[in-house]
């Protein structure tokens, strides 16, 4: 008992501060390419919900572009498109390594994936209300602002915690390509340097980010569902 | 009043047409209670959906007191549709807004202000006896409470017109009285012209001072409602009027 209480505190004092770096890296990672991913993909839904055929402003070219470049994204493996994009981050970001290097192939990686979501949550809006909006009159901008977004807010509200666990787990890709955090951290020390209690400590933090961030979402989904 | 002139309506699939409305004529005066009635497909849903113009006819003429709307686009469309208030079948309501709040949302469209919404819509929720449940939301209400709110909603715009598309459908017998009720009432005190399309003959007997038989988008008949029960001229007609005296 004495002993294992003494390796857990060594273990802290040796690697505790390495581990909450690189949690904070992973965490930074996380949410600030969630919070791009929505910044961009959310226009790019409405864009492909609202330009859909039968849809309020069916445009077919807009559509099977906008349906081309969502695709083409989600097509290429993350790993893939980290290394491919190498001098877009640097001349976005300065660097292609770190946090920040890390950033602009999540975001782009991710952008696409948000993208179907919002247009799937979108098109979950019973044409019946949509319509009812049109018969007061409102505005195309209306009905996107005040009707769909609103009305599918649970639902897209519902594929967040998706979306964060997605890159939660890109994030760790990106550390093995020089972004650090925790995968970086795993596959440090647990790969190349067989110190499998750091690979294991690892992944307990990893297993309770998940549940946190999914506990989190679903306790908000009920907040806002009023159906 | 409400002038329809040789409204057709042509729906183009990929190699195929359907003419949802052939030639239809028909006048609907200030203060009516028209109904408009016909088995399904027959182009009810349609003729009252170019009354807003949510479809727009291929070919004829629509005026509304006097005003050739048939090619109204950009504000003077939105300006058109919020002066006619529209009801449906399954209600349609905004599931993430509470009822006041869905009572609100034709005036918000217009800008008002907040304040001025908030008071004209617990003012309709008082017309329609729904004050109470201000703060429900509508999966929280039953059919018919959910009907009323969509008629306060409907009402929000001080509307001339109101186009109820199956509004009872979807509701019991005592329930659509109820609703029926509410509607003629609205009429009467308001002075506001009712669209009723419905596929029940009771309906039309309940409250419709007049009515058109549509059968396979045309008007087949078309007079008062004591002319089309007591000398119905049309097998169709017949048909529908058989189903009320055997359901009562
Ligand atoms: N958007 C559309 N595209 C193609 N055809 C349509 C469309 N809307 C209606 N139709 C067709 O037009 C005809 C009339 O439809 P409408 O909805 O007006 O009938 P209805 O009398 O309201 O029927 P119901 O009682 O079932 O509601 C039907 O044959 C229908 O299939
Ligand atoms: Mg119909």
């Amino acid at each position: 008992m004495a002993d294992s209480m003494s390796f857990f505190s060594d273990f802290i004092a040796r690697y505790g501060s390495l581990l909450i770096q690189g949690t904070i890296a992973t965490l930074i990672m996380t949410f600030v390419s969630s919070a791009l991913a929505y910044l961009l993909g959310t226009p790019l839904g409405i864009l492909l919900m609202m330009s859909a055929p039968n849809s309020l402003k069916p445009n077919r070219t807009l559509y099977s572009v906008l349906g081309w470049i969502v695709n083409i994204g989600r097509s290429i493996p993350f790993i893939i498109l980290m290394v491919a994009l190498i001098p877009l981050s640097r001349l976005i970001m300065g660097t292609s390594l770190g946090v920040a290097g890390a950033i602009t192939p999540l975001v782009i990686a991710s952008t696409p994936f948000v993208a179907r979501l919002i247009e799937n949550s979108l098109q979950e809006v019973p044409s019946g209300v949509i319509e009812a909006a049109q018969s007061y009159g409102a505005s195309t901008f209306q009905i996107i602002w005040k009707v769909l977004l609103s009305e599918a807010l649970p639902s897209i509200a519902r594929s967040i915690p998706i979306t964060v666990i997605t890159i939660f787990s890109y994030t760790a890709i990106a550390g093995v390509v020089g972004a650090g955090g925790l995968g970086d951290i795993a596959v440090r020390y647990g790969y190349h340097r067989y110190q499998t209690d750091v690979m294991v400590a690892t992944i307990i933090i990893m297993i309770f980010l998940i549940q946190v961030i999914q506990t989190l979402g679903n306790i908000a989904v009920r907040r806002i569902d009023k159906r | 009043m409400i002038e329809l002139i040789d409204i057709t309506k042509t729906f183009d699939a990929a190699n195929t047409s359907h003419d949802a409305l052939i030639d239809v004529t028909l006048t609907i005066e200030d203060g009516d209670i028209f109904g408009i009635i016909g088995i399904s497909g027959a182009g009810k849903s349609t003729l009252a959906r170019c009354i807003n113009l949510l479809e727009r006819p291929s070919a004829g003429t629509i005026r509304i007191d006097d005003v050739d709307i048939t090619n109204f686009t950009g504000r003077d469309l939105l300006d058109l549709r919020s002066s006619i208030g529209m009801i449906f079948q399954d209600f349609s309501l905004f599931s993430q807004r509470t009822v006041l709040q869905n009572v609100m949302f034709p005036l918000e469209i217009r800008g008002d202000s907040r304040q001025h919404c908030r008071a004209r819509a617990y003012e309709l929720l008082e017309v329609v006896g729904l004050v109470e449940k201000a703060n429900s939301y509508p999966s929280q209400l039953s059919g018919g409470q959910q009907q009323r709110v969509s008629i306060a909603r409907a009402l929000a715009n001080d509307p001339k017109i109101i186009l109820c598309d199956e509004a009872t459908s979807a509701l019991d017998t005592l329930t659509t009285n109820s609703i029926l009720d509410l509607l003629r009432q609205i009429n009467r005190d308001l002075g506001v012209t009712i669209v009723v399309i419905t596929h029940s003959m009771s309906v039309v007997r309940k409250i419709c001072n007049k009515v058109a038989v549509l059968d396979q988008g045309r008007v087949i008949e078309l007079g008062t409602t004591e002319e089309i029960f007591d000398d119905p001229q049309n097998a169709v007609t017949s048909e529908l009027i058989g189903e009320v005296i055997i359901r009562g």
